[in-house]
């Protein structure tokens, strides 16, 4: 089953790369627009069926390696297969 | 010879390169700050390597939107050259001044060393039409995203029209991480369609004195600049 975990730096946490695209996207002349926040997403294929396993599963990883849980928020999605 | 190099906030070769110009044309080349909206008739823009911007986003691709980018359009429009090493590399290509995309290194790992690189059957550039195909350069990199990549498609027009510039060459038969970042076809450095752009992974202004362990750089240069002079 595949999963998408997105990390995103808490609010207050400072994010300089958020900083540096905001100011490049300002010279290029937009402005309607604050505060921009960078993240990463983590694409995750984990043999498994029962959904709620793989989102404990997914979850235990993020507590354990994928995320600093002080410093960063994290959502998890189960893509279903199509 | 007028040479200016352009400068991004966390470039840090661009005094090497200062350096090099001196000891070549006897005269310090003009700087250029990224805000620059206005640069006067040139022969020659470097675009240095470093880290502009933090390689935030994606290596380059901030320095790529800067203001000082449309007067290097126009620089090249007018049939001025411009040289980018690695950083400046990686600024060309967000730019779309040169195509393709510079990736990872393969093995995930910053590299620090020396190459050999050899010259390619390329068109007419004043940065190559000094050296014979075949004839070999040892100039040191140092990147983590070096990996040239590039579709079927552009591989093919690369090869068919000669803008392969350089690429790394293996210094024997069982040498086998000849290519320090896995980048196909071992290219190390592309020409635009006219030749007078080149992007190139390695640094030949680290490579200008005997105490650098080599200055073929230097020779690379040297003769660059006397071709773009004329």
């Amino acid at each position: 089953m595949k999963v998408e975990v997105n990390i995103s730096l808490k609010e207050g946490v400072l994010d300089p790369e958020g900083q540096a695209i905001d100011n490049t996207l300002r010279n290029l002349g937009y402005s309607n627009f604050h505060n921009i926040r960078t993240g990463k997403q983590i694409i995750l294929n984990i043999d498994k069926t029962n959904e709620n396993e793989v989102l404990k599963q997914a979850d235990k990883m993020c507590q354990e390696l994928l995320v600093n849980v002080v410093i960063e928020n994290y959502h998890i999605n189960i893509i279903k297969d199509k | 010879m007028r040479a200016a190099i352009a400068i991004f906030p966390g470039s840090n070769c661009d005094r090497d390169m200062a350096v090099a110009i001196k000891k070549i044309t006897g005269k310090s080349p003009l700087k250029l700050w990224h805000k620059d909206t206005e640069a006067p008739n040139l022969d020659l823009i470097v675009i240095p390597g470093g880290f502009s911007f933090g390689d935030y986003l994606r290596c380059g691709a901030l320095a790529a939107r800067s203001p000082i980018i449309k007067n290097i359009k126009n620089h090249i429009s007018r049939g001025g050259a411009l040289l980018g090493v690695c950083n400046g590399f990686q600024i060309l290509i967000e730019a779309n001044i040169l195509p393709g995309s510079l990736v990872r290194n393969k093995k995930l790992l910053f590299t620090c060393r020396e190459t050999t690189l050899e010259v390619q059957d390329s068109i007419q550039s004043p940065f190559l039409s000094s050296f014979n195909t075949g004839d070999c350069l040892n100039i040191p990199v140092a990147h983590n995203e070096g990996n040239y990549i590039a579709n079927n498609e552009l591989l093919k027009e690369l090869e068919n029209n000669g803008r392969i510039a350089f690429k790394y060459k293996k210094s024997s038969e069982i040498e086998t991480d000849y290519n320090p970042n896995g980048s196909l076809s071992d290219i190390a450095g592309i020409l635009s369609k006219n030749g007078r752009v080149l992007g190139m992974m390695p640094h030949p202004e680290r490579s200008i004195n005997s105490l650098h362990g080599g200055t073929d750089g230097l020779k690379f240069l040297t003769k660059s600049i006397e071709q773009i002079v004329g």
